[in-house]
């Protein structure tokens, strides 16, 4: 199957990659790497490094926006000898963890990779994250307050 | 004026031996761990990103193991991990509006599109202290209930500005500059965007004093909790390369939207005025805090006249921050002999011109 | 885009930014630069060193005609995600090619009084740096008068400088660049002639 047949290639497609990439734990990435791509060694064009974001809220809420504080994240960029270009980037301060984002980034381009990247990587990274969310929602919506209002004595009669 | 001096490299060392020793204490007592301290004191390291600012738990909780727990202490550590890093580049603008809840209030409305849902709040314990947790009793799961689906809470604001009776935000133009304290000098005044970024990183115990003033008298605000939410916002950096945002992962914010006295005049018909608070974490005093302050700086935007504390603008922008205060209060400690030895010779001559006038007086 | 950039950042940015330091505040000082950099062509290693550790996203650099339509630009932003000034006077740093483009100081940004030192820095490559008989300097960090031969010198630069000075304290501060050296001029620093 083809990259074009899994999914859709626009950039869409692969903002949806990078997001669970970003969250994913590091066994969830170096176990497919290590088992499907063992011999996958891709250049570096940057070394990878952690650095800082600043995080912005909006005034208000949807207001100007303003320079919240900043958060550490790791990033890296690499080259898989076929060419394929492949950006990696997460909160946090775990280079090698940045650097496997990278690489299958890049792999995910490759027709042939995708399918595979889509079925041993993003999909058990998306199928934990639904159930980690419906668990928190499931948590947090027994903290709604049922009101119910009391009939007094006159209005009853 | 200082004294250069020279010596105690020994006792220096020394102190910092002793100190990790007392840090470590009892050696039979197990050592805490950062990932302790991550999980089960997880508002104190929300506390120390917030006013250190910077969003890294590991890093804070670190700090605050080797702190000791001084929090201000805690602070200062991480703001100055911070300077070791290279800014890479700015997130785009968190969106609130579509933040994975946890916990969402209101005081103004008891029935909202989406509920009040109380979250993992202290708010209605009865605060007795707990002789439980000290046994180390295992604490069970909490329970569930099924969830409505993503989206159905609107921000409260947005539902009392449909009948236009709520001031709206001003909104910039996408690539307007936004002020950075960490770039530039303060000035006064102060524009809006530069006093949140300020009151963000202000120490919570400063803020929340000014807070209180205000519902004290000291200042016309007239409060309601419009919202607080609380909970995950998705973190966006634009990469050029690839020309689209890429996530980064998510960041747990408190927001809280205040609404406040209502004003009009001058042709505009009355609505109620807001004030804002954004804290990393689950930092709800904070937010408040910050949110009731923020109104009260704006006292220019509603012909208000500065009466009290909390809208002295440089008062508080000049105060709040808690690494800034407590470098010129501990500055304090380092040697000022010189200077002291002045004043007590000054001292001394002054008394002794004192005592021969009463002598030559009698 | 693949050539390569510090291939220790840490060290090697520390190493470039020490290098121009010591040209800074000891003008007529020439300082080795610029070995491990392979730029793109015509950018030699020792000002590419020289951007690398200065240059970030938040200073926007502006490019000599030399430097048009070469690959420069892309590798600049990509190693140090600085963008392209499209005006002088917009730019933190300016890359100047002095053997082909002409140098105009009161093009860039001097500073303002309450920020001086907000003026843009440029980087001037040229072919030969050495401590001989060349530029007479004096002022501020230099012990009685030093001696910088600087190779090829822009037309009129002594006037220029002159000019330069009068603007104290704004005024532009300049790195040259040659094969594996830096010199700087600080604005502080007065060229008494040239032997």
């Amino acid at each position: 199957m083809t990259k074009d047949q899994a999914s859709d290639c626009g950039p869409d497609a692969r903002r949806r990659a990078l997001g669970l990439l970003a969250r994913a734990t590091v066994d969830e990435l170096a176990g497919p790497l290590a088992r499907f791509w063992p011999d996958v060694t891709p250049r570096e064009l940057r070394p990878a490094d952690t650095g800082l974001v600043m995080l912005r809220g909006r005034a208000g809420g949807d207001g100007a926006p303003f320079n919240l504080g900043e958060a550490t994240v790791s990033r890296a960029v690499v080259e898989l000898p076929t060419g394929e270009r492949g950006f990696g980037h997460l909160l946090g301060r775990d280079v090698e963890q940045a650097r496997r984002i990278a690489a299958l980034d890049a792999l995910w381009q490759r027709d042939g990779d995708c399918a595979l990247l889509e079925a041993h990587v993003l999909g058990p990274i998306a199928k934990r994250l639904t159930a980690a969310i419906a668990k928190h929602a499931a948590e947090t919506a027994a903290t709604r307050v049922e009101f119910f209002t009391l009939v007094r004595g006159e209005d009853a009669a | 004026m200082y004294v250069a001096v020279k010596g105690g490299e020994q006792a220096i060392r020394n102190a910092h031996a002793l100190l990790a020793d007392k840090r470590r204490g009892d050696r039979d007592v197990p050592a805490i761990t950062t990932t302790q301290i991550d999980e089960q004191l997880a508002l104190a390291v929300d506390r120390v990103m917030s006013e250190s600012s910077l969003y890294d738990r590991r890093i804070a909780a670190l700090a605050i193991k080797q702190a000791r727990g001084d929090m201000i202490e805690a602070i200062f550590l991480v703001r100055a991990y911070r300077t070791t890093l290279p800014r890479f580049g700015f997130c785009e603008p968190f969106d609130t509006g579509a933040m994975a809840l946890r916990r969402r209030i209101s005081a103004t409305f008891k029935d909202l599109p989406g509920g009040q849902v109380l979250g993992p709040t202290f708010d209605y314990t009865h605060r007795l202290i707990d002789f439980e947790l000290d046994a180390g009793t295992e604490v069970p799961t909490a329970p569930t209930a099924s969830a409505p689906p993503p989206g159905s809470s609107p921000r409260v604001t947005d539902l009392i500005a449909r009948d236009d009776l709520i001031e709206r935000e001003t909104t910039a133009p996408h690539d307007a500059p936004v002020s950075d304290i960490t770039r530039d000098a303060p000035s006064f005044p102060s524009p809006r965007d530069a006093r949140l970024q300020t009151l963000a990183r202000g120490d919570e115990g400063f803020l929340l004093g000014l807070a209180y003033s205000t519902q004290r008298g000291y200042g016309r605000n007239h409060p309601f909790v419009g919202e607080i939410r609380f909970g995950e916002v998705e973190a966006e950096l634009f990469v050029e390369e690839l020309g689209f945002a890429v996530p980064l992962g998510e960041v747990a914010v408190t927001e809280c939207q205040m609404v406040t006295q209502f004003t009009g005049g001058d042709g505009r018909p009355a609505r109620f005025t807001r004030g804002y608070g954004l804290a990393f974490g689950q930092s709800e005093r904070k937010a408040m805090s910050m949110a009731l302050v923020d109104r009260a700086l704006r006292a220019e935007d509603y012909s208000e006249e500065r009466k009290g504390p909390a809208q002295d603008e440089e008062f508080v922008l000049s105060h709040c921050d808690n690494v800034q205060a407590t470098g010129f209060v501990e500055h304090l400690k380092l040697p000022h002999y010189v200077d002291f030895q002045a004043e007590l010779a000054l001292l001394r001559r002054l008394r002794r011109e004192g005592e021969a006038k009463a002598e030559a007086a009698e | 885009m693949s050539l390569a950039a510090f291939a220790d950042p840490v060290f090697e940015s520390q190493a470039a930014f020490r290098a121009v330091l010591r040209a800074m505040s000891s003008p007529g000082a020439v300082m080795s630069l610029g070995a491990g950099v392979t730029p793109p062509a015509p950018l030699r290693p020792a000002a590419a060193a020289v951007l690398l550790a200065l240059c970030d996203f938040e200073t926007p650099l502006w490019l000599s005609p030399a430097y048009a339509g070469s690959e420069v630009g892309a590798w600049l932003k990509f190693h140090t995600g600085a963008t392209v000034a499209k005006e002088p006077a917009g730019a933190a740093f300016a890359l100047i090619d002095l053997a082909r483009d002409p140098l105009d100081l009161a093009a860039f940004a001097q500073g303002t009084a309450a920020y001086p030192d907000r003026s843009t820095t440029i980087i001037g490559e040229v072919e030969g740096l050495a401590t001989a008989p060349g530029l007479r300097l004096i002022g501020p960090g230099v012990n009685g008068e030093a001696r910088l031969a600087v190779s090829p010198l822009p037309p009129q630069f002594a006037e220029s400088w002159r000019i330069n000075n009068e603007g104290f304290p704004l005024g532009i501060d300049m790195v040259f660049a040659a094969p594996g050296a830096v010199a700087a001029l600080p604005r502080t620093t007065r060229i008494l002639g040239i032997v």
